[in-house]
């Protein structure tokens, strides 16, 4: 397919998803109101329209829109592959997928019909109006869920990682210094050092980075100067409201009083009255019906955010955003691109009829322990409910959802084990020998940071720089460089342990850590 | 220098012990010879009463100023706040400058507040100004929250009015039952729709020269319920108060992070949500009030040379960003909550050694008080009166010659510049 074919589909597709948009109807309204002003002449009516947009900003909306659409949803490689193919090209991955999610779904089915909890019900009257009563204080509440446990932990999706295997692929081989000494067994292409060097080149030691060069320890003098000229920029960014400029932007980091601003901009999550509107309605929907997944969320911020030093204080905004969210069938607009699938619940006594069929829970994503940490730090940026929601969402089918689905994505979390594993491998061979005659295996340390993003881990102020970056690069692939050079700061330590326990604890506190001197020096002054 | 500095105290608290024991300094008893005491406000009390006429020598050094109390009680420090606008007034001073309501600009930082039962007739006329307003009652002399209410009608303190004779008054007379009365701050900032308030660490080795320094790990507390401003949760304590001995017994009090946050955290949250501009004002007006509490007692407090002193101040901050100043404490609490409190807790303690007995020598009460840079920790100077003085000299003496100002903002005296900047 020649560029030219592969650019027109593209067009189309994106004008087919665009037809039909609220920004769609909205554009269109401003071009016919805007006939009545004097300046649009009938002789050059489509270039007085066309200009008119472009002054009143409405070019530039439609330019963010079209920016997101190129980032949510790649085009197909082919026109002929089949929709699965843009789920994931890979067979087995799929089927890997499919049966993880089988065994989900049925722990959650068997949870339900175990403890006689109903997957959903609707709510009486009188418990509708006290739940829309204490909405805004739910974490008071104190139900009982010793009952409920989560339906996995993140250790468990790692078994079903490890056991992954290409059927073309034979890895049989005897351990040698050529074969791969890690626990991830597939061939998927993964960057190495040089590679990374080339993608992330604004991350080098010569380029201005917040989260290094503005701490006047190190550069004396001139730190207050990068900040300043650094922060100038970025208000011109936001006041462009170009999301391409803000995506860019976003590599050397944001300045702490333009990031909610910025991140919003990058995910286009503009906030509109309709987006209210739509939060509104996902919280009347979670007032009506009581869903068994609610109370897999309430156990996951109690045993997460709730004890979190950072994040504790933000309990209810979690619950609201979490319930609304497991309502919005918005979200299933992800599994067009995401290996996984919506699962799916029969009515009572209809099992196996797809004709009774519900995706449930409704958006399709069933929380783990430990998923609350994905919304947790959005609330240090965004104190309205609405707007918190609308960027977490984006957040979730842009990056989150490939922390916890198995594909083949560079950004997807067998890619990023897997990296990680490569780095260590290639550039700390007896750290990582070492670990590994010792039982330790890093990625068993290192899976938990990387599902989470890091989130729950690193201090927030280090975290927001570290999210800074996926968004800069559109991709999770930071995380898994992370994890290698948190490995390479300790790894004067870790090479004095002798069991998994005792390397733990050398990471059990990351709290201290500056993420991008770490980053910087592992991507940059790593020999190679 | 030789010898081992001699402890004693009566605050039996690991994270003094564990730092004295640290410096190897030697316990002895209080009827030994000792060379720093570590004591209660009761046992301040003692040293300095003119009953016991105990005279400390150069080598002694104790955590309290004599009189104290003239900042840590709230009925003294609200006179003395008062007075101190007053004189300030008096001189033409352009602080105590006032906007079109008659309100100080910048000296309007602690809640409009009343003695009772001595300015009943005072609070009344206040009270019948915002009759829908709600007020809260502090015993004088009491803290951790003890004997609190909050009230919205005047009936609910009859017992204080200066028309009624009954016995409650001569037993309220007496002193010991005096309250203060201030408006409630009803609209206090929310952060995740919880109430919180600021617990800020300051050392003053000198009030005269003033010499205080800001810990830079303070923290927030919150209130475990949420927050609504509704007359019929008046009574619920939990909603209002913040202070941790009050929320330990709040169902919802969580031992892993006590529900504290750190300062760090706010700042980082404020900036996000608010913008780098408003929040650094915040934090600049916080130091202000500081620094002026501060000045407003040091013409009254005995600056005895043998004294230094670390108060919990207590700020509350409204929906409007503006700080105000509840109260401050003089024997915050050493007890840890939680694991990371003790952490905190045994660093101030560090800290303020490291500043109050320079290498951990024995003390001699004619120390300089003028510790180097590194000695700070996590300290940072707030004020310096001697320093401020200087400059200000060197200030009129370059604005006389000609000479221009150039920008003199040196980020080192971070402490002193909020100071300045709001002067004007």
């Amino acid at each position: 397919m020649d560029e030219g074919t592969e650019l027109s589909l593209t067009i189309a597709q994106i004008v087919q998803r665009l037809k039909g948009s609220h920004l769609h109807s909205q554009i269109e309204r401003q071009a016919k109101e805007c006939l009545h002003q004097p300046e649009i002449k009938l002789e050059s009516l489509k270039e007085d329209v066309r200009s008119f947009l472009k002054t009143s900003g409405w070019e530039r909306k439609l330019q963010n829109a079209v920016y997101r659409e190129l980032h949510v949803q790649l085009p197909p490689s082919h026109p002929a592959a089949p929709p699965e193919h843009l789920k994931e090209p890979l067979a087995y991955m799929r089927k890997a997928q499919a049966s993880w999610e089988k065994r989900v779904l049925k722990s959650l089915n068997s949870m339900s019909t175990e403890l006689g909890v109903p997957l959903a019900r609707m709510r009486p009257a009188a418990e509708q109006k006290e739940l829309a009563n204490k909405w805004n204080e739910m974490g008071t509440d104190e139900p009982d869920l010793t009952r409920f446990r989560p339906v996995y932990a993140p250790k468990d999706f790692l078994e079903v990682l490890i056991s992954l295997r290409n059927p073309n692929h034979d890895s049989s081989e005897d351990v040698s210094a050529k074969s791969h000494w890690g626990l991830i067994q597939v061939p998927l292409n993964v960057r190495d050092i040089p590679q990374l060097r080339q993608a992330y080149s604004e991350l080098n030691l010569f380029t201005g980075q917040l989260g290094i060069d503005d701490h006047a320890h190190i550069h004396p003098g001139s730190a207050d100067l990068f900040e300043s000229e650094y922060v100038q920029i970025g208000k011109k960014v936001v006041v462009e409201q170009d999301s391409a400029a803000a995506q860019q932007y976003s590599r050397q980091g944001c300045p702490t009083g333009l990031r909610a601003d910025l991140w919003a901009l990058i995910l286009n999550s503009t906030n509109q009255p309709q987006d209210v509107m739509h939060y509104e309605q996902l919280k009347a929907g979670v007032i009506q019906h009581e869903l068994l997944v609610d109370n897999l969320i309430y156990k996951d911020v109690k045993l997460t955010a709730s004890n979190d030093d950072y994040y504790f204080v933000f309990e209810d905004f979690l619950y609201q955003v979490l319930l609304c969210f497991s309502r919005d069938t918005a979200v299933l607009e992800h599994f067009k691109y995401n290996s996984a699938n919506p699962p799916k619940s029969y009515i009572q006594g209809k099992v196996g009829d797809d004709e009774c069929a519900v995706v449930y829970p409704p958006n399709g994503v069933i929380p783990f322990h430990g998923f609350s940490m994905y919304v947790a730090p959005l609330c240090f940026l965004y104190n309205e409910p609405s707007k918190l929601y609308s960027v977490f969402r984006e957040m979730y089918i842009r990056y989150f959802f490939r922390l916890h689905s198995i594909s083949s994505s560079h950004s997807g979390i067998v890619s990023l084990c897997l990296q990680f594993e490569r780095l260590l491998q290639t550039h700390l061979p007896q750290l990582f020998y070492h670990l590994r005659q010792i039982g330790a295996q890093p990625l068993r340390i290192a899976f938990k940071w990387m599902v989470r993003a890091f989130s729950g881990y690193l201090s927030t102020d280090q975290l927001l720089l570290l999210w800074d970056r996926i968004l800069g690069y559109d991709s999770l692939e930071i995380v898994a460089v992370l994890a290698a050079a948190v490995f390479a700061f300790r790894a004067e330590n870790l090479m004095e342990v002798t069991s998994l326990a005792s390397a733990e604890a050398v990471l059990a506190d990351l709290s201290t850590l500056k993420v991008m001197p770490l980053i910087q020096i592992f991507l940059f002054a790593t020999a190679i | 220098m030789a010898g081992k500095v001699k402890w004693v105290t009566d605050i039996e608290k690991s994270v003094l012990i564990n730092n004295f024991e640290k410096r190897e300094w030697i316990q002895v008893t209080e009827n030994e010879d000792w060379n720093f005491y570590w004591m209660s406000i009761q046992t301040i009390r003692n040293v300095f009463s003119v009953d016991t006429g105990y005279r400390l020598s150069d080598d002694q050094m104790v955590n309290h100023f004599p009189n104290h109390y003239e900042l840590t009680r709230k009925d003294l420090m609200i006179k003395n706040i008062k007075r101190y606008r007053k004189e300030l007034e008096k001189e033409s001073s352009p602080l105590a400058e006032k906007d079109e309501n008659g309100k100080y600009i910048y000296l309007d930082f602690v809640p409009v507040t009343f003695m009772l039962p001595a300015d009943y007739n005072l609070f009344v006329e206040e009270y019948r100004k915002n009759p829908s307003s709600t007020w809260i009652m502090k015993p004088c002399g009491k803290a951790q929250g003890k004997g609190i209410f909050l009230i919205n009608k005047l009936s609910q303190i009859k017992k204080w009015s200066r028309d009624s004779r009954t016995s409650t008054f001569v037993a309220a007379a007496q002193g010991k039952e005096a309250y203060v009365i201030s408006l409630y701050i009803d609209n206090p900032l929310l952060i995740g729709g919880k109430k919180f308030d600021l617990r800020l660490y300051v050392l003053v080795t000198t009030y005269r020269p003033l010499k205080c320094y800001m810990y830079k790990l303070g923290f927030c507390r919150f209130c475990t319920v949420k927050y609504t401003p509704s007359t019929s949760e008046l009574d619920n304590m939990f909603v209002h108060l913040t202070n941790v001995a009050i929320q330990k017994h709040g169902d919802d009090y969580n031992h892993v992070h006590g529900g504290k946050w750190t300062v760090s955290n706010l700042r980082l949250y404020l900036e996000s949500t608010r913008g780098k501009e408003v929040t650094g004002r915040l934090f600049d007006q916080i130091h202000w009030i500081v620094v002026q509490s501060l000045k407003a007692v040091a013409p009254v407090m005995n600056n005895d040379k043998h004294c230094f002193e670390c108060y919990g101040y207590d700020i509350i901050i409204d929906d409007k960003l503006k700080p105000w100043l509840i109260e401050v404490n003089a024997s915050p609490s050493l007890t840890s909550s939680t694991a990371n409190d003790r952490i905190l807790k045994y660093n101030l303690i560090n800290d303020t050694l490291n500043i109050v007995t320079p290498n951990g020598d024995i003390p001699d009460c004619r120390w300089n008080r003028s510790p180097p840079r590194e000695a700070l920790g996590n300290y940072q100077v707030l004020y310096d009166e001697e320093q401020a003085q200087s400059e200000n000299a060197e200030r009129d003496l370059r604005s006389r010659s000609g000479q221009s100002l150039g920008s003199k903002g040196t980020k080192g005296s971070a402490g002193i510049r909020p100071a300045a900047a709001t002067w004007k």
